[in-house]
């Protein structure tokens, strides 16, 4: 159980990484991209090529990171200036090319054999009892904060609000109470886990560590002068030009920043799966970080995380769906992936702005 | 064409297809004046502020800033030069504050360069408390005051006018371009427009106004432009044009 979690929680980590790039791009600057995947590949398979042949790890990641965002720089200069549908049409293509290069170069990918035994972030690393304490108390550290970002956010929301609706209230007041049971379960669980210390417990506190700074970040990022002229952009490009910001700069580079995110992300999914294979990467990992930022609100970064707990809390507790007489194991899984778009359709009626978006701004006419 | 004009425009010619939107017009921006620019629906007024502030090439012709050709740089480089639009239908971001509209429309924040935002907090910060400092007082002073943290998408068309017309203030403009400021406000807020742009053209900022509301143009012009069918029907003071049989006759049919 503990391993499993652990898994789960990698899982989580990574997709909120992954997300929190497409948030980037789409929530906050309204960029529209359905190839996320391309630059998760490009991240993954950057890092684990270059290690398989000696690269220090973290000289590999960073490569990696760099390598998709240089994917964005390339992809972006040469459609950014089209409407926002054709970028969306492109990125498909890209990341469908990008897979079916990766398939078919033999001698660099070991093609559809995938790639195996490369190393790995701790894998042979043993912490002593001293090492073990401060893995604890990064993942303390990291517990706590989170409960104060959840416990802040909701106070903003009781103090912001004064005339809405006490079934409001309770939604978040609901949201936040259980957001901070699983931040409790995932630390205890942690703990175990550093305990009986193995691979996977390292790569969960290596990969929690990074999501934090990424999310840091990109909060500051956000709510900096810089991040007001990517909303901007996301709600009118005329207005901000004729206000004097070069637009096309910007989306290239909330573009670039994106793509190096999810390429980090990628290394991340490398690690966890331990094997890759070019099929690993096909477009159904862009649409479930779409689903994770709808589901938790486009522009919030907060909600992308939620979001991706979601998603893996569903994904998991889905899996164990009891095999009646009616139905063989694949129809059930084909049944998971039914089961959440009717979910995505319900929310999209009930909460159609994402369960930690704000309401006020549907309502609002351009 | 003396050297006190702020912004001239030259044989511009703009064709849609097979259309001639505007063909061999010309026009000029006294320093410090209000300048109007009238003409009936689809003359091609509208694409000559396109044309102005590059958000369209031109054909053929030339625009000159302050002395420099400008028709060929990006729309942002115009509005960095000095030189700011609004638009016809008043363009808002609904998304953000009203607050959040205005701070940034300000020039030059050291906050919006990737590289510097994380390192220059504390000139940032700084920064950041001037420009709401200013953008408190214009939005006090165009009767915005109570809406600032208000999302911009809630605020009325006239309101929306108003807001436009104070974010092209925030970029400490020399000229501002406004497409039709008076269209589907009540006569009061009118009048208040009016009020206003007067006391901001006594800062020293020159206007260039399209306006249908010949009170409007009337009343606060110093110069008027007509155009029709995408070329230049008149120029003159407003009492001239006023009494100009062409114009009559362009407006009411003959």
């Amino acid at each position: 159980m503990v391993e499993y979690i652990v898994f789960l929680t990698i899982n989580v980590g990574l997709y909120s990484i992954f997300a929190l790039g497409l948030n980037l791009q789409w929530g906050i600057c309204g960029l529209i991209n359905f190839g996320l995947v391309a630059f998760m590949l490009l991240g993954s398979y950057a890092t684990v090529l270059l290690s398989v042949n000696g690269v220090p790890i973290i000289l590999a990641v960073t490569i990696g990171a760099f390598l998709a965002g240089l994917l964005g720089l390339l992809i972006g200069f040469s459609t950014l200036k089209l409407r926002e549908d054709y970028l969306s049409i492109v990125t498909i293509g890209v990341a469908e090319t990008l897979r079916l290069l990766v398939q078919n170069q033999q001698k660099l990918t070991r093609g559809t054999f995938g790639v195996q035994s490369f190393p790995l972030p701790f894998a042979s690393w043993e912490p002593n009892f001293f090492f073990k304490l401060v893995l604890i108390a990064v993942l303390t550290f990291l517990a706590i904060w989170t409960t104060s970002q959840i416990v802040q956010n909701m106070q903003k929301r009781f103090r912001n609000k004064p005339s809405s609706s006490s079934k409001q209230l309770l939604f978040f007041g609901l949201v936040a109470i259980l957001s901070i049971m699983l931040t409790l379960l995932i630390y205890v669980n942690g703990i175990f886990a550093i305990s009986n210390y193995d691979y996977k417990a390292g790569l969960m506190v290596l990969e929690l560590i990074v999501l934090f700074v990424i999310y840091w970040g990109l909060e500051f990022l956000i709510n900096s002068p810089w991040g007001r002229v990517l909303k901007a952009i996301r709600e009118d490009e005329e207005v901000s030009k004729a206000l004097g910001k070069n637009v096309f700069f910007y989306k290239l580079q909330a573009f670039l920043l994106g793509g190096a995110i999810a390429g980090i992300a990628g290394s991340f999914f490398a690690w966890q799966l331990t094997t890759i294979y070019p099929s690993n990467f096909d477009s159904l990992l862009t649409f479930n970080a779409w689903i994770i930022v709808v589901l938790g609100g486009a522009g919030s970064s907060a909600g992308t995380v939620l979001g991706a707990i979601i998603f893996w809390l569903y994904d998991s507790l889905t899996r164990f769906l009891p095999m009646s007489g009616f139905l063989n194991e694949s129809q059930v899984a084909a049944l998971r992936i039914m089961l959440i778009g009717l979910i995505l359709i319900c929310l999209m009626m009930l909460r159609p702005q994402g369960i930690l978006g704000k309401k006020d701004e549907l309502t609002l006419n351009k | 064409m003396n050297e006190q004009s702020l912004l001239i425009a030259k044989g511009l010619s703009k064709s849609f297809g097979g259309v001639k939107a505007v063909s061999n017009a010309q026009i000029e921006v006294k320093s410090n004046s209000i300048t109007g620019l009238i003409g009936p629906n689809g003359a091609g007024k509208t694409t000559l502020f396109n044309l102005l502030s590059s958000f369209i090439q031109p054909d053929r012709g030339e625009v000159i800033f302050q002395g420099n050709r400008i028709d060929n740089l990006r729309p942002y480089q115009i509005a960095r030069a000095g030189c700011v639009r609004t638009f016809q239908v008043a363009k808002v971001l609904s998304r953000l504050s009203v607050l959040d509209n205005m701070l940034l429309a300000v020039q030059n924040q050291i906050g919006e360069n990737f590289t510097q935002v994380w390192f220059k907090s504390n000139k940032i910060k700084q920064q950041e408390r001037e420009n709401i400092k200013l953008a408190r007082a214009i939005l006090e002073d165009i009767g915005l005051g109570a809406k600032v943290n208000d999302y911009a998408g809630v605020l009325s068309g006239g309101q929306r006018k108003l807001l436009e017309m104070g974010r092209a203030l925030m970029t400490k403009p020399k000229l501002i371009l406004l497409d039709e400021p008076a269209a589907g406000v009540n006569p009061t807020l009118i009048n208040q427009i009016c009020t206003h742009i007067n006391n901001w053209n006594r800062q020293g900022i020159s206007f260039l106004i399209i306006e249908h509301n010949m009170d409007v143009i009337m009343s606060i012009c110093d110069h008027v432009w007509v155009m029709a069918e995408g070329t230049n029907l008149a120029n003159g003071k407003p009492s001239e044009i006023q009494n100009n049989k062409n114009v009559l006759d362009a407006y009411l049919g003959n």
